[in-house]
């Protein structure tokens, strides 16, 4: 048995120990925890599946963006109620079924995993074929923008929408307001001092991924990602307080990522005979103007997301304030 | 035994132990939690395809299909724009009725305070 097969099997047991953990832990807050430990392992089992950027994202969103979301829920919610006493052996029976009947759906993919065809189906080449028209150095971002570029649009779509939704869900006399689910009553200094020193360097890591994801692991989703989180961390610190949903510019930035791609995408109907496609010499610009505003989109996007729905100020200094105006 | 079928099978059993949680459990944030390691077993198994398909190109080397990974990208973002949904109308919902389950009939913290 080699090193790396030690060391992967060991990977594979701490994750499998942290999912269990994560489904059976008693308290919300501790299969949090858990949960967000389980992302960060994740991110290295990309790693070792030689996805670089998929661990990037995964790291930034699937652990960081996503453990800020579910601890704040967790602190927020009230405990779960405890079953009740009676009909306790049926729900004993129940779990057992549908844990025999969970254990033999994952030995059936287990199944799948170990007979999959040999040699394996395969994209790769064609990916990396193709490469060189679009001007670009890595294939994932390739197909992110270039083969497979409808996906990426209408997800840039799908998270103002979530957006759109998420604001919906404001009462009635918050509408339009500062979001609210950052906010924190005293920040401690060390969070305030972390909240100072951090951002310079993490927007600069932000902006370098987005820019290197054109020819090395990275890109517009990963590189939004770590910007976003360094946002939430200036609005957790009450440095500056999130911006009022009804503000146009917020929703101006919110749209002009995947607005320019669409426009873009249009244009290639009349320059390149396709619905996104783009034309040859023009490729390698087009593709980076459309990651940079994606970029700047899908940021704020994620860090309203962050914020959570509008909520009624709590502030009486800033409500006096908005009531004299008013 | 290679490094696909160890994070293949560790995919599987990540499924269904989200499975598994999904159904078992009442609070909507643990079920919420329970998806998203479902989600992540799928992914998983998603990236062992890929890593199946480079490894045939890179006659062995260290590589793996670009497509599926701009997939699971892209999944991973709907993903968490989906768990904020779900959160958001979760914390709605402890609001407006003082319950964290989906259970109508379930005693709420609200309730034995009123």
């Amino acid at each position: 048995m080699s090193l790396a097969l030690v060391g992967d099997l060991s990977l594979a047991l701490l994750i499998l120990g942290l999912a269990v953990w994560t489904i059976g832990a008693r308290g919300a807050y501790g299969a949090v925890v858990g949960f967000v430990a389980y992302g960060l392992l994740v991110a290295l089992v990309w790693v070792r599946l030689a996805a670089v950027d998929v661990a990037l994202t995964e790291a930034a969103l699937g652990s960081g963006l996503m453990g800020l979301l579910l601890l704040r829920a967790a602190a927020r919610l009230p405990h779960d109620p405890a079953p009740p006493a009676a009909g306790r052996a049926g729900r004993l029976a129940l779990r057992v079924l549908v844990g025999l009947a969970c254990a033999a759906l994952a030995a059936g993919l287990a199944a799948v995993v170990l007979l999959l065809p040999e040699p394996a189906p395969s994209l790769a080449a064609a990916a990396g074929a193709a490469l060189p028209a679009t001007g670009l150095g890595n294939p994932v971002a390739g197909v992110l923008l270039a083969y497979r570029a409808i996906d990426t649009l209408l997800e840039a779509v799908v998270l103002v929408l979530a957006l759109i939704g998420l604001w919906s869900l404001a009462a009635d006399d918050a509408w339009g307001g500062r979001p609210g689910a950052l906010r924190i009553g005293q920040p401690g200094p060390a969070l305030v001092l972390l909240a100072q020193l951090l951002p310079p360097l993490g927007i600069l890591v932000g902006i370098h991924l987005a820019w290197t994801g054109a020819n090395h692991p990275g890109g517009a989703f990963q590189g939004a990602a770590v910007l976003a989180a360094m946002w939430a961390i200036v609005m957790v610190a009450g440095l500056s307080p999130p911006p009022r949903v009804d503000r146009r510019a917020v929703r101006l930035v919110l749209v002009v990522g995947a607005a320019l791609f669409f426009a873009i995408g249009i244009g290639g109907v009349w320059w390149a005979d396709a619905f996104l496609a783009y034309p040859a010499d023009w490729a390698k610009p087009l593709i980076l103007a459309i990651e940079a505003a994606l970029t700047l989109s899908l940021a704020a996007a994620l860090g309203l997301l962050l914020a959570g729905p509008p909520a009624v100020d709590p502030d009486p200094v800033a409500a006096g304030r908005a009531g004299v105006r008013s | 035994m290679s490094v696909t079928t160890v994070f293949g099978v560790c995919a599987a059993a990540l499924v269904g132990l989200g499975l598994y949680g999904l159904i078992c459990h009442a609070g909507v944030l643990r079920k919420i939690l329970a998806f998203n390691v479902m989600g992540s077993g799928v992914f998983l198994l998603f990236g062992v395809v890929a890593r199946r398909g480079g490894a045939v190109v890179a006659g062995g080397g260290v590589a793996s299909d670009p497509v599926p990974q701009a997939i699971v990208i892209t999944g991973l973002v709907v993903a968490f724009a989906a768990t904020v949904l779900a959160v958001a109308l979760l914390l709605r919902l402890a609001e407006a009725t003082g319950r964290t389950t989906l259970d109508a009939d379930a005693p709420s913290t609200a309730e034995s305070d009123r």
